[in-house]
């Protein structure tokens, strides 16, 4: 149990997401205008990172990796450079999937994310997760702990950035800057920030 | 004069990072060395300008419904080819980019171009517009990586330029500029740049600050 807990207290702070690997950063620079926005595509950043990475481990090893279709009787066939295809093509289905079930039965919870769920399959921090997973050959356990852990770390991290930039929007920036520019700067030293947590070892 | 706009247009007027925030993703992590960034550059523009021809030679017979998920399987499969011909090239380089590569598929620049120009162009524009494209991105790029190394470890391509205190030189190397913040840094400080240059690209304030009506103090 300390193992998982670790696991996602890393992919929250000292790995997160956005801010240590820079995935995401399109949607993260895009949709953090308004914190309820922000918030509400963080949740769905965190259903979707939770479902698909552990997906993508069970596709991984019992389809892809090499030996692992001994099962079907073919031990010596290695699939693992169909992995990207089959990531992506999990995503878009899951993300398609999720988004059926949410308008059918659960039509609250669809209002409030309906406009992001489309955005997620692009998003390069739902495929980034999962590579990473295959990098570091989690296991089922691990890559539940660890989807939910970096999406948490992503949705806490576009959150704060909006209500910075809430606030910024009353502030006198020089012309060049205006918009883009000061935001890179701000996510710059919230970036600097979340590296103070670099020497935590759990 | 379409064909040369065609190419030359993402470069700096309408550059993919700097003024359409695509492609961000991917790109910052990887420009703390100039030869991964290299490769890296070299990576995109290919995926790009391919992934533009097929897109657009296909153009007619993609059911609308469907062609978001016809594109992303166009684009996976460049880059898997990508992918596998830099694992029998550039073994170490493609162990430092590690998942970077990967993440060519959902770099909004390959998709949006696709979508954007391919999906409505004959294929020798798409060809061109997706080399512009991934030149613009490449500029950036390579400007970031030049400045973290150099500054950041006193090297350009692992040659040693400025000779480090480490090593009995004179240069102290500036580690923040390895870090992940100076490339947010850096690219603000280049978007604060081109749109000095070119005024047009600013952006507008969604509030008018008003100007102090006290009257100063003698």
């Amino acid at each position: 149990m300390e193992h998982f807990i670790s696991l996602i207290i890393r992919a929250v702070f000292v790995e997160n997401m956005a801010l240590a690997f820079f995935l995401g950063m399109c949607t993260f620079l895009a949709v953090s205008k308004k914190v309820e926005a922000a918030l509400g595509l963080g949740v769905a950043v965190i259903v979707v990172l939770t479902l698909t990475v552990p997906v993508n481990n069970l596709i991984y090893a019992y389809l892809l990796k090499d030996g692992a279709l001994a099962w079907a009787g073919y031990p010596d066939v290695d699939l693992s450079f169909l992995g990207l295809l089959s990531y992506i093509g999990v995503i878009a289905a899951l993300v398609q999937i999720l988004e059926m079930f949410l308008d059918k039965y659960v039509p609250a919870l669809y209002n409030a994310l309906g406009v992001f769920l489309p955005l997620i399959t692009v998003n390069c921090a739902i495929l980034g997760a999962s590579l990473f997973m295959v990098e570091r050959e989690y296991n089922f356990g691990e890559s539940v702990a660890y989807g939910f852990g970096a999406g948490l770390g992503w949705a806490l991290a576009i959150t704060a950035l909006a209500g910075i930039r809430e606030r910024l929007k009353y502030s006198d920036v020089p012309n060049g800057l205006k918009g883009l520019g000061i935001t890179f700067i701000t996510v710059g030293l919230m970036s600097l920030g979340f590296m103070s947590f670099g020497g935590i070892d759990i | 004069m379409k064909i040369k706009d065609t190419l030359l247009e993402p470069i700096f007027t309408n550059n993919p990072i700097a003024l359409q925030i695509l492609g961000i993703c991917s790109a910052l992590a990887v420009t703390s060395s100039l030869q991964v960034t290299v490769v890296m550059c070299i990576a995109l523009t290919a995926v790009v300008a391919c992934s533009n021809v097929l897109v657009s030679l296909i153009r007619t017979r993609i059911p609308n419904s469907i062609r978001i998920i016809v594109q992303m399987t166009v684009i996976a499969s460049l880059v898997i080819l990508v992918d596998q011909v830099l694992k029998a090239v550039a073994y170490e380089t493609s162990k430092q980019l590690s998942v970077f590569v990967g993440l060519i598929i959902t770099n909004c620049i390959v998709m949006g171009r696709a979508e954007a120009f391919a999906m409505k162009n004959p294929p020798l524009p798409s060809f061109l517009d997706g080399v512009g494209n991934g030149l613009g991105y490449s500029v950036i790029l390579l400007g970031l990586a030049f400045i973290r190394e150099l500054f950041g470890s006193g090297k350009l391509f692992g040659v040693e330029l400025l000779q480090s205190v480490n090593n009995g030189g004179w240069y102290v190397p500036n580690g923040l500029l390895l870090l992940p913040p100076s490339a947010f840094f850096l690219i603000g400080l280049f978007i604060w740049a081109i749109r000095t240059w070119k005024p047009a690209q600013v952006e507008e304030d969604e509030f008018k600050i008003a100007p102090n009506t006290q009257p100063q103090e003698a």
